[in-house]
């Protein structure tokens, strides 16, 4: 039982970054825009969050930070894409090379500065990144450890995956941007700011998704700075959005999923015969099947909005 | 101000694209609770016209009034929150969403509860007679239904002046009915609906005055009471203009190709051609009329071996071609070329420069890995001279030049191939009165020289010089076979409207 | 009702009649010039003397023979998959995979080499690189079957492909091709000298190959039957049917083509440069290639050029991070900054923005 609480509580914690990632893609292609650069951007919250967390000593600063570093990248991605109409493709890969980059560079030069030559988040901070039991419902024996003894990014994880959820289906400004994404031109005839709510939802998206970085950079990596910490997950995030058919709220149980698939190698007993780049490789070859059966069945509402990938340009109706 | 018993009035709307006058001066007036049908032949002005109205287009000179007062539409907003609602000929509608959505979409105010918002539609579908289940969605609905929403949209927005775009183009005889009996609802309401078409008898079933444009004027607003459709026809392609051109008349003809039978089904289900028959003859051309849409696309397409038709045969030399290979069918000795309606889209790669263009069907032709520009070269050289092609050089790419010009590159491109069938789809369309007459030589020449030409094209006094038989067709059917020398233009109106000529009348003697 | 005043955006873009490639050259270059200068700014909010950096770089690249090898070296994988990826961009098939089809060349020829090291050198080398080939063509195979039968996404399926590529390399690293003598880590063992690429000039013999497939591929798309077919398929699809071309049939050859091009790039960087077969085989090849693909409009004239200059910015800035103690991250963050600008100048090659502009000139 112990060992099963514990292996729910480690995927839930391997998958909040991915989920943070996921939703904020999801905001760029429900307006019909492929960012490939979630991992760029992560890793610019990770770098930003990490460094005012060390320097403000203030959880509250570096999350501020950390939206800020990510939603600073999607406004490039979107001033290029949006209002410069560049290849969607070819921006979302260079903001990740570019991310990642001056993520890594940052580092460098701030641990070439210290005295220490390392990077430790100070006491004060870790400490508000430990799990936080909600009172009563925490205390519940089993369901409590499992549902309400997290950190901060996982409760603000799944409430912004909610809000995104009520965003998207329960509002008419949900409407509306969803339609964006399916058919810009009829969102336009309909007297919908096109381009207003494209850069709307992408740096909202990215701010999103660079918080997810933080938690890498913060969180999975116990508070020291170090290369690379998001380590791909950008990636298996656009691949949890094929997964999650593009609505948040499948991105929650998605997330765990793959969560799951992160950290079932460390769980599965020595003498299950299946090696451990397989369980590496699940999320996308889940993701790929998802995605050809999706194909093969044709099905529109679980399909990918139809304008992504397409730059709008209204006078070439 | 204007007159306030008008839901909307235009004086004098001028409109100039360039040095084309798309607009000149035109006048046009709706009632609350009338139908106004706005009449002309293709490129009249009557799109560019109602454009401005719903806020695309900014008039260069010209008022316009609503219920008297005078305004400034600037967007499709400013349109939308003045009343007016247009429905375009090309649906804009979000295909994963339900009908409900479609109609809500984009307007102020709270996402109302599904429960609310249904009996919102309900009561609407109710005060018109609408026949839409607000939880469909759009890709499961047929294109009749997909216009009803298109309709909705706007009513919802509280329009009550409608513009519709050509509305029956797309639909059956039975969706045009049910169409209609929902207008003369929504008239019936006090709205003003302004249709836009070119098919007569639709104009007298169900318009209240008739406002008829003619290169870009408006010549005359009449009551349909008090009208026929030959009077419509006579307003709307005017006197007769002398043109010059020949038709020199070839003996020996032969059947090239006979059509048999043949049917295109639509993806959804409808008949783009239904049972058409006829044969292309070498040493002459065959013109081709009917109004937009009436399956001239698909018959050219057919021919040209690029739809297989779902039925009939398509005989050469007693041998059926349908379903060959246009390679198999070169090697049958037919050399078809085609021109179609669409030129960047279909038969020329506008990111390519003329010489690549020219390579397209004959890239093939030498042996080896290797393409061969020298001979493309060559070809588009000459063009360049013989048609006075606009071009910086050839290797620029064919986007980049002028409309007119695009179309003497394929023009010329598929004419110089020394066809035996040439399928040409409005190949004048968007060139001056000279290279258009640079066209008909051309074609001509082929003729002379025995091929057998198909012509699609839309001014009728053109039509009736060039051609040596004209075929007329009608929603995808061929209402008759004439002589262009034995039948007024009138006549052949009428039959682009559907109605048979009487026995014997305009006949094509064999 | 009256007249209403609208807001209206202060510029607004319109179409412009195209620029001539001469001209859109020079504004690249300028945007180059502009990305210099930005990165020039970032260096000196950091306290460094950008001249001093670009200078290093520079420098750093050609000192010495030796550094001369090394840029090359990074540059062979650059050149040889943005040849790949431009063959399948010019069909407009978004081959966002090249990484995996890399990997997959790598793994496949990596087998001969493991296991096959005793044939004869120069019948292994073409049996390595076909195997090579046939790795990416299988792996840009998959998708595109997928794309012609079903219209499966190909940016999105191609892109999940190369991190299964990934994981296939760990699977055969940590069991099957495990390397028993490896102290610590699990790695494959090191190739047998009779299964690498002998070297040319100081450098593995891939930059051979490297500009055997430039000639060949700008040969291929210029001035070939097949590279009219893919060019035509791509301007038009509806265009290459109307002139009899077998669309579908067309899109998986080249898209063979393509796969196969990137395989043998994975192959060279196996037994050429690193005589092994890494979990970095790709290392992020794959994804530079196509930006620098897009970059040289698909030219392989410019993919040389651009190609040269990103291995001289890597190059060069591992140079700075030991002379100067800058991160070699720098050379990235040059690199997304200079194409940042030379996308956004691309813009101008089409449109244009316009000021409040008088209504009714449309």
């Amino acid at each position: 039982m112990d060992m099963l609480i514990k292996f729910v509580v480690a995927a839930v914690v391997a998958a909040t970054p991915i989920l943070y990632g996921t939703l904020g893609e999801i905001m760029n292609e429900r307006v019909g825009h492929i960012n490939l650069g979630v991992e760029g951007m992560m890793s610019m919250g990770a770098c930003a969050g990490f460094m005012v967390g060390y320097i403000t000593d203030n959880l509250f600063l570096a999350l501020v930070a950390a939206f800020a570093a990510g939603a600073v990248g999607a406004l490039l991605y979107a001033f290029l894409t949006v209002t410069l109409m560049a290849n969607q493709n070819v921006v979302g890969l260079t903001l990740t090379i570019f991310g990642v980059a001056i993520a890594n560079f940052v580092g460098f030069y701030m641990i070439s500065r210290s005295a220490t030559k390392s990077l430790k988040l100070p006491e004060n901070i870790t400490s508000a990144l430990g799990s936080i039991k909600i009172p009563l419902l925490g205390d519940i024996p089993v369901l409590g450890q499992v549902l309400f003894q997290y950190n901060i990014f996982v409760y603000l994880g799944v409430i912004i995956a909610i809000l995104m959820a009520v965003y998207f289906y329960k509002t008419k400004t949900g409407l509306n941007v969803r339609a964006i994404g399916e058919n810009p031109g009829a969102a336009d005839a309909a007297g919908i700011r096109v381009t207003k709510w494209k850069y709307i939802n992408i740096v909202i998206g990215g701010g999103i998704t660079g918080i997810g970085g933080a938690f890498t950079a913060m969180i999975t990596a116990g508070g020291v700075w170090i290369s690379d910490c998001v380590g791909g997950l950008g990636w298996i995030a656009v691949a949890l959005v094929i997964f999650a058919s593009w609505k948040p709220v499948n991105a929650i149980w998605g997330s765990l999923v793959f969560g799951i698939f992160r950290i079932l190698k460390y769980y599965v007993p020595k003498n299950v015969p299946v090696p451990i780049a397989i369980y590496d490789m699940l999320p996308f070859l889940v993701t790929a099947i998802v995605l050809v059966a999706n194909s093969i069945k044709q099905r529109k509402d679980n399909a990918q909005p139809a304008s992504c990938g397409i730059n709008y340009f209204r006078e070439e109706r | 101000m204007g007159n306030e018993s008008y839901a909307i009035e235009c004086r004098g709307i001028t409109k100039r694209f360039g040095t084309v006058l798309a607009n000149d001066n035109i006048n046009l007036a709706v009632r609350k609770g009338e139908i106004l049908a706005l009449l002309g032949e293709n490129g009249a002005g009557k799109t560019t016209l109602m454009n401005m109205l719903s806020g695309i287009y900014h008039p260069d000179a010209g008022q316009i009034f609503i219920d008297g007062n005078q305004v400034s539409i600037n967007s499709p907003n400013d349109a939308s929150d003045l009343g007016i609602g247009m429905i375009h000929q090309h649906f804009k509608l979000v295909d994963v969403y339900t009908a409900a959505e479609n109609i809500i979409l984009g307007t102020s105010g709270k996402l109302k509860n599904k429960k609310l918002l249904k009996e919102e539609i309900t009561e609407l579908s109710d005060r018109y007679g609408f026949n839409i289940d607000p939880d469909k969605r759009i890709y499961d609905m047929s294109v009749s239904e997909k216009q009803t929403v298109e309709i909705m949209k706007v009513l919802y927005r509280g329009a009550n002046i409608l513009i519709l775009d050509e509305p029956t183009a797309v639909l059956t005889p039975q969706e045009t009915e049910r169409l209609f009996v929902i207008l003369r609802r929504m008239k019936e309401q006090g709205n003003a609906i302004i249709i836009i078409t070119h098919k007569l008898n639709e104009v007298m079933a169900i318009s209240d005055r008739v406002t008829i444009l003619r290169k870009g004027r408006s010549v005359e607003t009449v009551n349909t009471s008090e009208t026929n459709e030959k009077h419509l026809t006579e307003l709307m392609v005017g006197c007769a203009v002398d043109l010059l051109i020949e038709c020199p008349e070839m003996d020996n003809k032969e059947k090239v190709l006979e059509l048999y039978h043949v049917s295109v089904i639509n993806p959804d289900g409808s008949r783009a051609l239904n049972d058409v028959s006829f044969d292309i003859r070498s040493g002459e051309v065959l013109g081709i009329v009917g109004v937009a849409g009436s399956g001239q696309k698909e018959l050219c397409e057919t021919i040209a071996g690029l739809i297989k038709p779902n039925e009939g045969t398509m005989l050469y030399r007693k041998e059926d071609i349908v379903g060959k290979t246009p390679a198999e069918i070169i090697k049958m000795g037919i050399f078809m070329s085609f021109v179609p309606e669409d030129r960047l889209g279909m038969g020329l790669v506008s990111g390519m420069g003329m010489t690549d263009n020219m390579l397209l069907k004959k890239y093939n032709d030498n042996k080896g890995i290797f393409v061969d520009r020298k001979p493309a070269k060559e070809l588009a050289d000459r063009l360049v001279s013989k048609l006075g092609i606009m071009t910086p050089d050839t290797d620029t790419p064919v986007r980049m030049l002028s409309g007119g010009n695009v179309q003497k590159v394929l023009i010329g491109r598929e004419i110089e191939s020394n066809p035996n069938v040439l399928i040409t789809a409005y190949p004048v369309r968007g060139l001056d009165i000279n290279s258009s007459y640079m066209v008909y030589d051309l074609i001509n020449f082929q003729k002379m020289k025995g091929a057998a030409i198909v012509y699609v094209g839309e001014d009728l006094d053109v039509m009736r010089l060039l051609s040596d038989r004209i075929l007329v067709l009608c929603a995808g059917e061929v209402v008759g076979i004439v002589d262009p020398k034995k039948v007024t233009k009138e006549d052949i109106g009428l039959m682009m409207a559907g109605k048979k000529l009487a026995e014997g009348v305009g006949a094509y003697e064999q | 009702m009256s007249s209403k005043t609208v807001r209206e955006p202060l510029l607004h873009i319109v179409k412009r009649d195209e620029i001539p490639a001469k001209k859109a050259m020079v504004l690249r270059i300028v945007a180059f010039l502009l990305a210099l200068i930005a990165g020039g700014l970032f260096m000196l909010s950091i306290g460094c003397n950008p001249i001093e950096v670009y200078q290093t770089i520079i420098v750093g690249c050609f000192r010495s023979n030796m550094a001369i090898q090394a840029t090359v070296k990074i540059m062979i994988p650059l050149v040889i998959a943005a040849l790949g990826v431009s063959l399948a961009f010019k069909m407009r098939f978004w081959n966002i995979g090249a990484e995996g089809q890399i990997i997959m060349g790598g793994v496949f020829a990596s087998y001969f080499a493991l296991f096959h090291s005793d044939w004869p050198h120069w019948v292994l080398v073409i049996v390595m690189f076909l195997a090579g080939a046939l790795g990416g063509a299988i792996w840009a195979y998959i998708p595109t079957f997928c794309k012609v039968r079903f219209n499966t996404n190909e940016t999105l399926f191609t892109l999940m492909l190369n991190y299964i590529a990934y994981y296939i390399i760990c699977f055969l690293r940590d069991g099957p091709w495990c390397d028993p003598n490896s102290p610590g880590f699990a790695k494959i063992a090191t190739f047998d000298d009779n299964a690498t690429l002998d070297k040319v000039l100081g450098v593995h013999s891939g930059w051979i190959i490297a500009i055997i497939l430039l000639v060949a591929v700008f040969i291929y798309m210029n001035y070939t039957k097949q590279g009219y077919e893919l060019a035509v398929v791509g301007g038009s699809s509806a265009t290459a049917t109307y002139a009899g071309m077998n669309v579908k049939k067309i899109m998986i050859r080249t898209m063979l083509i393509s796969g196969g091009i990137c395989g043998i790039g994975g192959m060279i960087q196996a037994t050429g440069a690193d005589a092994t077969l890494s979990v970095g085989v790709a290392g992020g090849v794959g994804f530079t290639a196509i930006i620098i693909a897009w970059m040289a409009s698909l030219d392989p004239r410019i993919i040389l050029i651009i190609s040269a200059l990103f291995a001289i910015l890597e190059k060069g800035s591992r140079v700075v991070e030991s002379n100067m103690g800058i991160s070699a991250d720098s050379s990235a963050v040059l690199q997304g900054i200079i194409l940042f600008f030379i996308m956004g100048c691309e813009f101008f090659f089409r449109y244009k923005f316009q000021g409040r502009a008088k209504k009714g000139s449309e």
